[in-house]
């Protein structure tokens, strides 16, 4: 199983805004125990979508070339919840791009309906700590398909995708 | 420029923000770390803030510097910043109450340094 909580990019401005979109389905495991008899999407996995989808358009920024990892979620309010059938769809606002890391503001939808939002803080990696020394992150990107899921309407530069 | 009182209510705010804490408790002279419980991540946070809620630029390390003791063994000896590190820790942090550490200079006091009062003088400095 990989760790992919997003299925699809269908928006993203380089440095600025993407949107990506998640479909629920009965065939995710989770969802059997979770919960019994009314199957929900967990918050915690809605939150990790909107982590994904914020931390790919910051990562982005640098050309991946930075290693972002989720590092703090000052606020995050679940207003309603989203079942199988439903697509839920992950907006990230980037608000703050710095050396250190970055901050976006997010929201889940699924249709007009407003699931969740808030704000999501990510940091750099330092590099040069050899606790580190072993993350790839643009390998991770790169061989784990993720240019698939980046395949949208607009390339990151802003022209036109090929798709 | 406005003046302290405004800047302390902004940061004030932003640190009820970031930390989750209340504003009773945010007061001038409660420390970041000890009082407040933030953690270091929480200084990267509290850097976005600031730039927002102010409109200012703070470069790297320069509200919070990196590995203030952990380089230079000169600056640490048997737990107690040396005098040579109470002289790094004036330059670098000139907003700080280095006075107070020098009285007891543990290590573990240099994190008492990062007070509320200290980030409305920075601010003040930022903005003047």
């Amino acid at each position: 199983m990989r760790w992919f909580w997003i299925d699809r990019f269908i928006e993203f401005e380089k440095g600025s805004h993407a949107k990506a979109i998640k479909n629920i389905t009965m065939a995710e495991e989770h969802l059997h125990d979770h919960f019994p008899g009314f199957a929900v999407m967990p918050a915690s996995l809605m939150l990790e979508g909107m982590a994904q989808t914020g931390g790919i358009l910051l990562g982005e920024t640098s050309n991946f070339e930075e290693v972002v990892i989720l590092a703090k979620v000052p606020k995050m309010t679940f207003h309603s919840w989203a079942c199988p059938g439903d697509t839920l769809v992950y907006t990230a606002k980037l608000t703050d791009v710095r050396e250190e890391g970055g901050m976006v503001e997010c929201q889940a939808h699924v249709g007009d309906r407003l699931v969740a939002d808030g704000e999501i803080v990510f940091a750099h990696l330092d590099q040069s700590d050899p606790d580190y020394k072993n993350v790839d992150q643009k390998d991770f990107v790169f061989s784990m398909n993720l240019l698939g899921i980046l395949d949208v309407g607009q390339a990151g530069d802003g022209s036109p995708a090929n798709n | 420029m406005p003046s302290n009182e405004e800047i302390f209510e902004k940061v004030q705010e932003t640190l009820i923000d970031a930390l989750g804490v209340d504003d009773d408790e945010v007061t001038s002279e409660a420390t970041l770390q000890g009082d407040l419980g933030a953690e270091s991540i929480d200084f990267l946070d509290i850097v976005f803030r600031l730039e927002k809620t102010f409109d200012i630029k703070i470069p790297r390390g320069e509200l919070f510097p990196e590995n203030l003791t952990s380089a230079d063994s000169s600056l640490v000896e048997d737990g107690k910043v040396t005098a040579e590190g109470i002289e790094e820790l004036r330059k670098q942090l000139p907003y700080a109450n280095v006075d107070k550490l020098a009285d007891d200079p543990q290590v573990e006091n240099i994190s008492n340094l990062f007070t509320v009062d200290m980030l409305v003088k920075f601010v003040a400095s930022k903005l003047g």
